[in-house]
């Protein structure tokens, strides 16, 4: 499928846009924001396409930091190594609770995800290598490759944009396949994409996998970027948190969880010395969007910014279980 | 006998205190299930707030005694009224608009509430645990010959027990259960037999957060009334309804205990696995019967 001229158009500015934020803004700042984007896209994969809420995310996310942190520094991995194990457990880690949680739909699957996320937060809790309530701090970001100093703050910059372009075309080349049309089709009524053919539970649980593993990915880069990795991280609130993000940002629309993961990302840096009202204001967003603004910021604005009118929700009425 | 198996049976004593910790977690597990259940079979939600009207419940006991000077027995009936009203508000405010809507906006809705709650409370209380005392009546414990028995403790069991079995009775074996029932079946047909289904669906809603912070009010003497204590309990009990599954409401009370008798085993006998167990169990159910135990099949 094309994109259209205005779809190319925008992309091409926020590219070049992103090429120059860290000489307008602060760098770390914007590769925090860049993470939560790449986690909150593969959210997004599962919730706005597949029609699953996942509501235990933030296991994968914060599994892969802890691995890419102890990797790195305990084992003395290079960086691209690092990740690399990050993701991989991450995925395998989605494979088992995605081969459990798809044995149940809607509600319960957010509630055993959510089970499950909670046994790993309590496993990262307890476990010997995790540093408990401390976490793994002081992680170095070594040399990409041998060669290419990540300490410097502008190349990791460059580094995670990279990476979060990477997963971002990942994601936007399965939507745009034949394989995102059939998840789609599920997503919007699985009964009738059974009854056609297909397998729905084994393009469920591959959804699965690509979201755990791209989350994991960006796990990864935020423990290179702050240098820790800590119980936050694979905490339940993190998991609420993206969600938050992909419905602010607007659910199936290609670019809104970014959009949501940049307000979040401001908002927590400006709020950060106000203690709970990041919470509250959290949980009043989420309010608000589900009671008046299920199609989020791009699902609005898309038809105005002459983009493919492709946002799409959550069926308003749904089948029967 | 048990050694060759590097399981240390520990003194019977401790064996018997863990169980009686498990038995009261299994208490607050069965009455916080059992809401959720109630809640879930009218409004097709999961009430993420649960946790936080479980919260609201023994800070409401707290105010009560700290404010007003008004003591454990009053509460016990005050603080429960005081939340369910706050429920009828949220579902009038928030929950009505929604009907119709996918089942996971319900969720989302009310895990945003629970943010809202639960955050207020920590502006303005902290993390941190404020103490409630245990009213003189059920202060001390009683030596039952293989252990001590807390009496307030005892109490908890009871009251949760009598909680429980009322629930059932009401819905299972008044008139106001079996309205309830049949527009849980079917919504359209009983409104159409002049029944006040909208009303229905309010008073649900309200009795379920009364329950939970009736099941607040009860921990308030025994865990520390704190803002977050409901966040922590919420998510083990979400696990506790995936193995009980919630089409019976006598399953949700069984599961609850016997979850929580199972948690307090495994403190006895392997601690490292205590706050993991029931999620693996959870694991194991949905492998083996993904309806729940006691569910019906999806």
């Amino acid at each position: 499928m094309a994109r259209s001229h205005a779809g190319l158009a925008w992309g091409g500015g926020l590219i070049v846009l992103a090429l120059v934020a860290p000489f307008l803004f602060y760098p770390v700042f914007l590769m925090n924001a860049l993470c939560l984007a790449l986690f909150a896209c593969a959210f997004n994969l599962l919730l706005g396409y597949t029609g699953l809420l996942s509501f235990g995310h933030a296991a994968f996310f914060g599994t892969a930091a802890y691995i890419t942190a102890h990797t790195v520094k305990v084992w003395g991995l290079p960086p691209e190594l690092g990740i690399l194990t990050g993701v991989a457990v991450a995925a395998a880690m989605g494979a088992v609770f995605g081969w459990l949680a798809i044995r149940r739909q809607g509600i319960y699957f957010a509630m055993i995800t959510l089970a499950l996320a909670q046994m790993v937060a309590f496993i990262a809790l307890e476990a010997p290598f995790t540093g408990g309530e401390d976490g793994i701090q002081a992680v170095p970001r070594g040399h990409l490759f041998g060669v290419i100093d990540l300490g410097n703050t502008l190349t990791m910059y460059y580094f995670v944009l990279a990476m979060f372009l990477v997963g971002f075309a990942i994601i936007a080349r399965t939507i745009d396949s034949p394989f995102g049309q059939v998840i789609k089709a599920i997503g919007e009524n699985e009964p009738r994409a059974i009854s056609l053919g297909y397998r729905a539970e084994r393009y469920k649980l591959l959804a699965f996998i690509l979201s755990a593993a791209l989350a994991g990915l960006a796990g990864s880069l935020k423990a290179l970027v702050f240098q820790f990795a800590a119980l936050t991280d694979v905490d339940w609130t993190m998991s609420g948190e993206v969600v938050l993000m992909t419905l602010l940002g607007g659910l199936g629309t290609i670019l809104g969880p970014v959009a949501g993961a940049f307000i979040i990302a401001t908002m927590e840096t400006y709020l950060a010395e106000t203690g709970s009202w990041v919470t509250i204001i959290e949980g009043v967003i989420f309010v608000i969007c589900v009671l008046t603004f299920r199609r989020g910021i791009v699902g609005v604005l898309a038809p105005y910014l002459g983009g493919r009118p492709e946002a799409q929700r959550l069926p308003e009425v749904s089948p029967a279980e | 006998m048990l050694s060759w198996l590097h399981i240390a049976v520990p003194p019977a004593p401790l064996f018997f205190a863990q169980l009686l910790v498990g038995l009261i977690n299994g208490a607050f597990y069965a009455m916080l299930s059992l809401g959720l259940a109630i809640i879930f079979g009218l409004l097709n939600i999961i009430n993420f707030t649960h946790g936080a009207q479980y919260m609201l419940g023994a800070f409401g006991a707290w105010f009560l005694l700290t404010f007003l000077g008004i003591g454990y027995w009053p509460a016990l009936i005050i603080a429960p009224i005081g939340v369910g009203i706050v429920g009828l508000v949220i579902e009038r405010l928030f929950l009505r608009r929604i009907r119709g809507l996918d089942h996971l906006y319900g969720l989302l809705l009310t895990f945003g509430l629970a943010l809202v709650i639960e955050g207020v409370f920590r502006q303005k209380y902290g993390s941190s645990g404020l103490p409630y005392t245990i009213p003189s009546a059920l202060q001390g414990a009683r030596n039952l010959g293989f252990m001590f028995l807390p009496i307030y403790r005892a109490w908890v069991i009871v009251a949760s027990l009598a909680v429980c079995l009322a629930t059932w009775f009401v819905i299972e074996r008044t008139r106001l259960g079996a309205n309830l029932r049949a527009a849980t079946e079917n919504p359209a047909l009983v409104q159409a037999f002049g029944i006040d289904v909208p009303r229905l669906v309010t008073l649900t809603y309200g009795a379920g957060a009364a329950l939970a912070a009736f099941a607040g009010v009860l921990a308030a003497p025994i865990y520390q009334v704190s803002p977050l204590m409901g966040s922590n309990i919420i998510i083990v009990v979400f696990a506790v309804v995936v193995i009980g599954g919630m089409g019976s409401i006598l399953g949700a009370i069984v599961s609850g205990f016997a979850l929580g008798l199972i948690e307090g085993l495994t403190k006895v006998f392997y601690p490292e696995a205590s706050s993991t167990v029931i999620f693996v169990i959870m694991a194991l159910v949905l492998l083996v019967k993904p309806a729940g135990l006691f569910g019906r099949a999806a």
